[in-house]
């Protein structure tokens, strides 16, 4: 903050606040009778047939009144306030907030250290880590996947051993580090709505779905021509890519002709955010356990 | 006497045409308003009413459509329409501005009307309680710009020397509300329906908040204000209890809410300089706003028998109590620590209708049932049962919604909070939210309650606007009831 600035806000602080002090006792005793009349303690004006009297301010109102300046006199010594002057406690959020965070890793960061050699076959089978996973994965997790892992519209099932980028260990772990984003480009335009048409009839046909056999054979060879690129040959995915196993009947963006069409056309971007940086490796190393337990029981 | 006219009980024409116009908008769109409101609280109890006719009766469009319509349209109506009643009356002398008169109640209707189209068509700004988009904004900046030569006119042709306490606030919130309007929505429009603000990032958040704490400071209270300094003495037929305590708490309250804004920002990216001043001016504001609280009650010292016949005073009286308490709350939860546990709970929202509902609703209640039956050139209301009956009506049904957003909200913010022992959080999100449901329940029935008292009210004001004064509903004077 500049100095200008500083001096404005410390200025007109001071400033309001020593009117305000100034009003307040400037109109604490003063009465203003317009007449000698001792009974009658009302100022003189009417309005409307509505008079006024002059009683003085309620005591314990002007107390509180200056208590309250008295306050906010003591803070703004101690804490930041008054343009760039720190507060003699030298107190700012951010340090705050730094020296929670530093409480909570010493407190906690042995809790979760304490697995970080196990490895992550073992540690699903542990159910005192288990329920620390849970509780994990609830708090960070939870709201895209689901409290239970079993996913929504867009955001996979955790739990149903069909994996987009692999169900391994380390594919798992390397999923939340780092993130994915799945891609599927748009066809809309290359196809043409009929052609696009087609390929989603050739798609339920792969899932087993019902479909109109001519329709899904013209749509075959747009597949192999286009799609086998990314979800192989036969439709079976590709854990490289994070494309989907489209046989298997199980659907991130629905299973509805309609639904397809509109994957097809218009494409889909999915995002798993990584997880590096907010929760660092020992967490995510128990987090990966739990997700791999999920599909464990799954089977 | 200040006013030898005023002494000889005679007085100017007033224009009570357009008072009685925006008083018995005041009504219908405070059903209007409240309706939607119960709505929202009914869409939190049984989602499936977002689908009534998606995608414009989801929460998220009409949650917009209440405020606006609660605060601007009810509150807006009442403000209009006491102040013009008020200004004239206090100063003597008609409505300044001629055609301007009639401009600023189809002008403010007509805002009214294009913010319920196009809030649920989901055309919005984004920022709260200033959702109308570029031209609306516009065209409320030119009804208000005649708002204000009409009202200051008016106080310029005073004919009694001295201006009244209840124009200074009304005058200063036609003011601050204007300059307000306009610098929070300095935006840059893309197409006739669609604009964005010139500020950005914490610049915008500050920008934002120092307008949605003073449409508090000086929409819901300041105004309010003005109408609490003539109606409740005029009710109550009693002298204003200071006028050094007026003097005092009108400058403090102006000059100390301008400041708080910060207080919607704790811990957020506004710097800490801002927060920690936002946080004390709130302390300081404590008292300002007990003075008005303490200048309305202490009114009624030599009166207190009255309320047991008069349930429009006790509309009036207990609306002040409900402006002690949310102004005790507001400087409370302004405390960067009670804030971190009370902010976007549901004790917020709880607050807030301690003052829109307790506060703002009950003192226009109040101030209606006052006015109604002059301007319709009758005695009294209709039915002064029936005030009663919706006097307990909506003191019931406040009492529920405030107690459930009381505990819904310490709640959340506990259940927030509470870690387990290896530090990942005991509860859900979700959870928390499960939890709230009963909670949910219990104020959709007090908010329904509360809606219920209005339909009275309306049902009221049309047997008084429509039946002859020969025929009143309650056979007994109302002061022989007790
Ligand atoms: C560049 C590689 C790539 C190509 C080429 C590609 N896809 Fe995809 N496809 C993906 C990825 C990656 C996803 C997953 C998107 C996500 O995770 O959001 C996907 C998803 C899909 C889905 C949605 C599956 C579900 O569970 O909802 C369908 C259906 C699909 N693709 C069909 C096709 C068809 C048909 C073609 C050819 C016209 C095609 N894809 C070509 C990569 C590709
Ligand atoms: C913001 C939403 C979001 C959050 C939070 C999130 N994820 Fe994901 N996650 C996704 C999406 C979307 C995908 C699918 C990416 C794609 O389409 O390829 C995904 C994919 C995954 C996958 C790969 C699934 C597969 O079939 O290969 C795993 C494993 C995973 N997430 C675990 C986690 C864990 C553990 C957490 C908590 C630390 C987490 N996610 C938090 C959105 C999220
Ligand atoms: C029958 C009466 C009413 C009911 C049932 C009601 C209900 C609601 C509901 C359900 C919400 C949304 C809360 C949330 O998002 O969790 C809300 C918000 C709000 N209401 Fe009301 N309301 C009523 C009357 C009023 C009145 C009379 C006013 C103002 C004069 C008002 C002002 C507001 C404001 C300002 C908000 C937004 C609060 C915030 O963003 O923090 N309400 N109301
Ligand atoms: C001294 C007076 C008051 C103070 C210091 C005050 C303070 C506060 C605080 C601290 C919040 C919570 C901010 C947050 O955590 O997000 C709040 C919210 C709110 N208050 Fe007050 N309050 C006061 C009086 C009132 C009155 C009288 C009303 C209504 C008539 C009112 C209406 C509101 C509204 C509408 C909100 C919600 C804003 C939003 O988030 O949308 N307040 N107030």
């Amino acid at each position: 903050m500049s100095i200008f600035w500083s001096l404005w806000i410390i200025g007109l602080t001071s400033t309001n606040l020593a009117l305000l002090l100034w009003v307040l006792l400037a109109n604490r005793k003063v009465a203003v009778r317009d007449d000698q009349d001792p009974d009658n303690n009302t100022t003189g004006h009417v309005y409307d047939g509505i008079e006024e009297y002059d009683n003085p301010l309620p005591r314990w109102w002007f107390n509180l009144f200056i208590g309250t300046f008295i306050f906010a006199g003591i803070y703004l010594m101690l804490y930041p306030g008054m343009g760039a002057f720190p507060g003699l406690l030298g107190w700012t959020s951010e340090g705050e907030l730094r020296q929670h965070q530093a409480q909570a890793e010493e407190r906690y960061s042995d809790r979760f250290g304490v697995y970080a050699n196990t490895p992550i076959e073992e540690l699903a089978q542990d159910p005192q880590a288990m329920r620390m996973g849970l509780r994990l994965f609830a708090n960070n997790c939870a709201a895209c996947h689901g409290s239970d892992g079993g996913g929504a519209y867009g955001f996979p099932n955790l739990t149903d051993n069909d994996w987009l980028w692999g169900g391994s260990p380390e594919q798992i772990k390397k999923t939340i580090t780092d993130g994915r984003t799945g891609v599927m480009p748009a066809w809309g335009s290359a196809l043409g709505e009929s052609g696009v048409a087609d390929v989603a009839e050739h798609v339920l046909r792969l899932s087993g779905r019902d479909h109109d056999a001519a329709a899904a054979e013209r749509g075959a060879g747009f597949f192999a021509q286009y799609c086998a690129t990314c979800h192989g040959p036969q439709g079976k995915g590709n854990p490289m890519l994070g494309a989907p196993d489209l046989t298997n009947d199980i659907w991130l963006y629905g299973g509805e002709p309609r639904d397809i069409r509109q994957t097809v056309r218009e494409g889909r971007t999915g995002v798993m955010p990584a997880q590096r940086d907010l929760l660092r490796e020992d967490r995510i190393h128990l987090l990966a356990a739990y997700v791999y337990s999920l599909s464990l029981d799954g089977e | 006497m200040s006013s030898s006219l005023a002494a000889r009980g005679d007085h100017p024409v007033y224009d009570y045409k357009v008072v009685r116009q925006f008083s018995v908008m005041t009504v219908v769109w405070g059903i209007v308003g409240m309706a939607v409101g119960v709505l929202i609280a009914a869409q939190l109890v049984w989602p499936g009413l977002n689908e009534i006719w998606a995608p414009y009766t989801g929460f998220g469009r009409l949650r917009p459509l209440h405020t606006n319509a609660v605060i601007f349209a009810f509150g807006g109506c009442a403000l209009f329409a006491t102040s013009y009643y008020v200004v004239q009356r206090t100063s003597q002398a008609p409505l300044f501005g001629g055609w301007l008169v009639p401009f600023t109640f189809w002008g403010w209707q007509a805002v009214i009307v294009l913010a319920a189209i196009t809030l649920p068509l989901g055309m919005t700004t984004t920022k709260e309680y200033a959702e109308l988009e570029w031209p609306i904004s516009m065209l409320l900046t030119v009804v208000w710009v005649a708002y204000g030569i009409v009202f200051f006119g008016t106080i310029a042709k005073r004919t009694v020397s001295h201006i009244y306490v209840a124009n200074w606030f009304y005058g200063a919130f036609i003011l601050t509300i204007g300059v307000l309007h306009v610098v929070n929505n300095v935006y840059i429009p893309v197409n006739l329906w669609k604009s964005y603000s010139v500020y950005s990032g914490t610049t915008d958040a500050m920008i934002q908040w120092w307008y949605g704490h003073n449409a508090v400071g000086f929409f819901l209270t300041a105004g309010f204000l003005g109408i609490m300094y003539y109606f409740v003495p005029k009710q109550a037929n009693r002298p204003v209890y200071s006028y050094q305590l007026s003097i005092v708490h009108f400058w403090a309250l102006i000059s100390v809410y301008v400041w708080a804004g910060a207080h919607h920002l704790h811990y957020s990216a506004l710097p800490d300089w801002a927060q920690s001043l936002g946080m004390v001016m709130s302390l300081i504001l404590l008292a300002p706003s007990w003075g008005g609280m303490i200048n309305g009650v202490m009114t009624l010292s030599g009166a207190w028998h009255k309320l047991r016949t008069d349930p429009t005073l006790r509309f009036l009286v207990v609306s002040l109590s409900f402006y002690g308490l949310s102004t005790f709350e507001g400087p409370m939860m302004s405390i960067k620590t009670v804030n971190a546990l009370s902010h976007n709970t549901d004790w917020t929202i709880g607050h807030v209708h301690a003052g829109a509902l307790g506060w703002v609703a009950m003192i226009t209640i109040g101030a209606m049932y006052h006015l109604l039956p002059i301007l319709f050139g009758r005695k009294q209301m209709y039915s002064v049962k029936w005030i009663n009956i919706h006097f307990w009506l909506s003191t019931v049904g406040i009492v529920l919604y405030i107690v459930a957003m009381w505990v819904n909200g310490i709640m959340q913010g506990l259940m927030w909070r509470a870690f387990n022992e290896d530090g990942t959080l005991t509860y859900s999100f979700v959870e928390s939210v499960q939890a709230s449901y009963p909670g949910y329940i219990v104020r959709f029935l007090g908010g329904a309650i509360f809606l219920l008292g209005m339909l009275l009210m309306a049902w009221n004001l049309w047997r008084t606007a429509t039946v002859p004064e020969s025929e009143p509903a309650d056979e007994v004077p109302v002061e022989a009831k007790a």
